[in-house]
């Protein structure tokens, strides 16, 4: 079946089947940040943004895009990069394969939320798994890019 | 994965009722985070996105939920949280994480009966009713306990009565699954003690729960609440944890969520 929606401000129009899911619709189309890390829901690797808000799209099935708006980490690489940069600067990057999701999630965070307590940051991002770092660098790297007080 | 031969997108509650009672193997599609788990093959598949069932409305008396409201609409809806002290926002809090709290519905787990499920613990202490495409408005007490049978649940309707609310629950680690889930709400005289992820479905504790209605509460006599429902509820065991384990949580949990409820007068 055919959609039409917006993908990273581009209308777009694709062919889905009707049990495919988001996920591997955008790697089929070449959108290789779309990680799948447990297939199980858990893990947040795969995380886009629909309409706006950080969604697993290894759960979202492709037909429902029809009319949204769809937003993967190529569409916001100058904010994208930016925060990279920081991360990078805490030591918060090791093997890199969670990092999309994860830049989609702290992203979304701030446009959801002015200044968040470290409470508020944590919740936000307890569906982002991430084998390497521990989190620590992680949480310094976010509290750095939203301007929040570190502790 | 599921497969799914024909998708359907019906323009009324009652077609998509139609198709699903018409055909052996069609199945509605929710948030699909628990049907993806399985290999089902799945003949039609009924979409209810173009039903407008997806969002919270506030009316003069209650609230209706749509079945295809998210949890993450259910956990910041700013009208909704100002009631109950919050309940349904802290009920599913602890739900994974935020990106899946924005693919999965209300009624796709209202309707599985999951035991699991913190939403239908919280749910049931609000004493909200389910509203089906074929079998109407009914407690959700009632519809848990009832044999499986077809229908489409198309909404939850909650009474703003003025309840207040608390929700506990305990799990091995932050968004994992949770143990045990308690709610407790209390309303002039009238408690109710709900104990879910025994790992059975949720339950009202009735006997505690007519004491909670009737008592002055202090902290022995939430010590007795507590141990009653403990003593009532039936437990069972899985690899998170053994029926004795749940029935020693559920002491300690009812006894925080009786404080909590006790607190808001």
């Amino acid at each position: 079946m055919q959609i039409e929606f917006t993908l990273n401000d581009q209308p777009t129009v694709w062919d889905v089947s009707p049990d495919e899911f988001l996920a591997d619709t955008l790697r089929k189309h070449g959108f290789l940040s779309i990680r799948k890390g447990c297939n199980t829901s858990c893990c947040g690797l795969c995380t886009v943004w629909i309409d706006g808000k950080p969604t697993l799209s290894c759960t979202a099935l492709s037909f429902r895009m029809q009319g949204k708006s769809v937003t993967t980490i190529e569409g916001v690489a100058e904010e994208a990069a930016e925060f990279a940069r920081i991360l990078v600067a805490e030591g918060a990057e090791q093997c890199g394969f969670c990092s999309p999701g994860f830049i989609m999630t702290v992203l979304a965070l701030k446009h959801e939320l002015a200044a968040p307590t470290e409470e508020e940051i944590v919740h936000y991002l307890t569906g982002n798994l991430c084998r390497c770092t521990g989190y620590m660098g992680q949480m310094r790297a976010v509290k750095t890019y939203l301007g929040v007080t570190q502790r | 994965m599921f497969t799914v031969g024909q998708l359907v997108q019906p323009d009324t509650v009652e077609e998509a009722y139609r198709i699903l009672t018409e055909k052996k193997d069609a199945a509605v599609l929710g948030g699909c985070a628990f049907l993806r788990m399985g290999s089902r093959a799945i003949g039609t598949a009924i979409d209810l996105s173009h039903l407008n069932l997806e969002g919270i409305t506030e009316h003069a008396d209650s609230f209706e939920i749509g079945a295809m409201t998210t949890f993450r609409m259910l956990e910041t809806d700013s009208v909704l949280n100002t009631f109950f002290d919050g309940l349904l926002a802290e009920a599913v809090k602890p739900i994974i994480g935020v990106q899946f709290r924005h693919a999965v519905t209300v009624g796709a787990t209202v309707f599985s009966k999951y035991g699991f499920s913190d939403l239908i613990t919280a749910l049931q202490a609000l004493d909200t009713e389910v509203e089906l495409a074929h079998g109407g408005r009914m407690a959700l007490e009632a519809f848990l306990n009832r044999p499986y049978e077809k229908d489409v649940l198309t909404r939850l309707w909650i009474r703003k009565d003025g309840r207040r609310a608390a929700y506990q629950s305990f799990r091995n680690s932050a968004s994992d699954f949770p143990i045990l889930t308690t709610a407790v709400s209390l309303l002039a005289g009238q408690g109710r003690i709900v104990v879910g992820a025994r790992p059975l479905k949720a339950a009202i504790a009735v006997q505690a729960s007519q004491e909670l209605g009737r008592m002055d509460l202090n902290s022995q006599r939430m010590d007795e609440i507590a141990a009653l429902a403990a003593g009532e509820m039936t437990f069972g065991a899985n690899m998170r944890g053994s029926a004795e384990y749940r029935r020693e949580l559920c002491k300690v949990l009812v006894k925080r969520a009786v404080t909590e409820v006790a607190a808001c007068k």
